[in-house]
């Protein structure tokens, strides 16, 4: 092809390019900035890439220009003393886990009985479930926190996992929404042959919903892990803190310490840069036909 | 199975739901407005104070100020981020080679916790040593030199006209969601009709103009809306990236205000009564989208 279109071709994958790049960058500074010594982050113009010294010095040289650092993991074992990040890690996977494991069971258990059992009145409630989505967190934070706190579990899990368990409306409507595509024949089938309501729902329906429960626990996953309002609520003893909440601490106490902190936060950045390239066609999936966005 | 026993197992099923809807939602519904007109700090029973809250926040300058700031955030960073949502997506869809490749790119930071994302930008923003500013340098002394002007590097968060300009921005950085969303929303415009605006002539503007726009405005609309709600009610990254406030209370958002006041100051009344405005501003909002712009979003079977 040559002309016009051609030329809309070349100035579209310019455009591309310097986008990307804008979108990229932020990863890369804060990996290079989390290996780098205080003195590198000091100069006027910091090298960028990591390398061997020695080659940092021929770069140097050659050009004028000083391109290439030489890595240390200097901030990363100060930011492993300094806080705990490994308890916070296993602290953030626990309560991710719980909350994975009460989202798929409770919202599909709900969904079961809105769109599989067929009872008047049964879309009244449905819709009314769905009306709860409208209302801000914020109206029902603090009542909700008192009924914690009579209960003495502030400062536990309790409160970040124990909803999770009494199903999610926006998931039960994804799970209502697979559940009515499954053919009703098997299930008067299943019936005949004796099985209970419980049985249809973890013997048949649940092993033809694999594709939902993936996008379930995907976005209830990165939903926990993110969460930072939560446990900023909820949580008071250090040994308890989530990542989040053990990063914002960091940047209270150390804010000076940008090496220290973008250790941290690659720290917890990586693992979910890990999960999306395993699972990147069910987040787009996902995306697309929730309209729920990450 | 008899009626009566399906519909006692259906709601045995959605029981779940029964038990934290009435929990969850309903009392603390009821709760936090009564709390609303009332005085109340956790130690001591709330105190009925009638409509004092609401009429000290009427004049409380956080309260004011706070409401501006979300304000101002809302008209530039909705617009700005649904624009650049759009115009990546539509580059994606040109479908180039590479096209996944770019696509993972401008996803990736819209899956970044909030946390770390905020502490990112705190250094990427840093006044001194920052990427930002030191990706501005260069660019502000060619400037200087060309115009004989003196300008520097801005403190994007000590000076406090930056620090809101410098949110948006982190906004823009995380559409890949609503990306995504438009993305999916132009590849289900049908081709034909492109086609057969061809055939009559029609330019790439007005296809854009009247095909591709009008197909998708659900998708449009469905990120305002989407939009409006996130931002009216943010929050997290001025927490983090000012602990302690930022210059000149420029930073100090609506749900962040409403915030403090509960559980930093155990205002808990007077944060029951912030949280009603907002529910109300909310709905306003919402009510107020779907009136003004009902002619311009089409849903097929519609016919216009």
């Amino acid at each position: 092809m040559t002309g016009p279109g051609t030329l809309r071709r070349l100035g579209a994958h310019a455009t591309l390019v310097v986008l990307s790049f804008a979108f990229v960058m932020p990863f890369a500074w804060l990996v290079t900035t989390s290996l780098q010594s205080g003195s590198e982050q000091a100069r006027a113009t910091p090298a960028f890439l990591p390398g061997p010294a020695a080659l940092g010095q021929k770069v140097e040289d050659a050009t004028g220009m000083h391109l290439v650092y030489q890595p240390t993991l200097e901030h990363y074992e100060k930011g492993l003393t300094r806080v705990p990040i490994l308890m916070f890690f296993r602290n953030t996977l626990l309560v991710c886990t719980l909350t994975v494991l009460g989202t798929c069971l409770s919202s599909s258990l709900v969904a079961y009985g809105f769109g599989v059992l067929r009872w008047r009145g049964r879309n009244a409630i449905f819709f009314l479930m769905l009306a709860t989505m409208m209302l801000p967190g914020q109206v029902t934070m603090i009542p909700v926190f008192t009924i914690w706190r009579r209960l003495g579990l502030v400062d536990t899990y309790a409160p970040l996992v124990i909803p999770a368990f009494l199903g999610t409306p926006f998931y039960v409507f994804l799970f209502r929404q697979f559940f009515l595509t499954v053919p009703r024949e098997l299930i008067e089938a299943a019936r005949v042959d004796g099985a209970s309501e419980l049985r249809i729902w973890s013997r048949l329906v649940m092993p033809l919903s694999l594709p939902v429960i993936a996008t379930v626990a995907l976005f209830s996953f990165l939903g926990a892990w993110n969460d930072f309002l939560g446990p900023l609520i909820y949580l008071a003893d250090e040994s308890k803190y989530t990542l989040s909440l053990g990063l914002a601490m960091y940047r209270t106490q150390y804010g000076s310490e940008y090496g220290q902190m973008m250790a941290v936060a690659t720290l917890m950045v990586v693992p979910i840069l890990v999960l999306f390239f395993f699972t990147q066609k069910t987040f787009i999936q996902g995306i697309k036909t929730t309209g729920l966005k990450g | 199975m008899t009626p009566r026993k399906e519909r006692r197992l259906g709601l045995l099923f959605i029981s779940p739901f029964l038990v934290g809807f009435a929990v969850f939602t309903v009392y603390p519904v009821l709760a936090s407005l009564y709390y609303s007109f009332c005085k109340y700090d956790l130690l001591r029973p709330p105190e009925f104070v009638g409509l004092a809250n609401f009429r000290t926040l009427l004049s409380d300058p956080l309260f004011l100020q706070g409401l501006w700031n979300t304000l101002v955030y809302t008209v530039f960073a909705v617009p700005v981020t649904m624009l650049t949502a759009l115009l990546l997506a539509f580059l994606l869809n040109l479908k180039l080679r590479g096209q996944a490749v770019y696509r993972t790119i401008f996803f990736l930071p819209s899956i970044v916790p909030v946390v770390a994302s905020s502490v990112l930008w705190l250094w990427l923003f840093n006044t001194d040593h920052g990427l930002v500013n030191l990706l501005l340098q260069p660019l502000l002394a060619g400037l200087n030199g060309l115009l004989g002007t003196q300008l520097t590097p801005p403190g994007w968060l000590t000076n406090p006209a930056c620090t809101k300009p410098a949110l948006i921005l982190v906004a823009a950085w995380g559409v890949g969601g609503s990306m995504i969303l438009c993305l999916a929303g132009l590849g289900d415009v049908p081709r034909q009709m492109y086609e057969a605006a061809e055939l009559d002539g029609a330019g790439a503007w007005k296809k854009t103009l009247h095909i591709t726009l009008p197909m998708i405005s659900p998708v449009l609309f469905f990120t305002l809306i989407m939009g409006l709600i996130g931002s009216f009610q943010f929050f997290a990254q001025p927490l983090v990236m000012w602990p302690n406030g930022a210059p000149g209370d420029s930073a100090l958002f609506y749900a962040l205000y409403l915030f403090q006041n509960a559980f930093l100051y155990l205002r808990m009344g007077y944060a029951s009564a912030q949280a009603w405005i907002l529910f109300v501003v909310i709905v306003l909002a919402t009510v107020l989208v779907f009136r003004s712009t009902r002619r311009f979003v089409y849903y097929e079977g519609d016919n216009v």
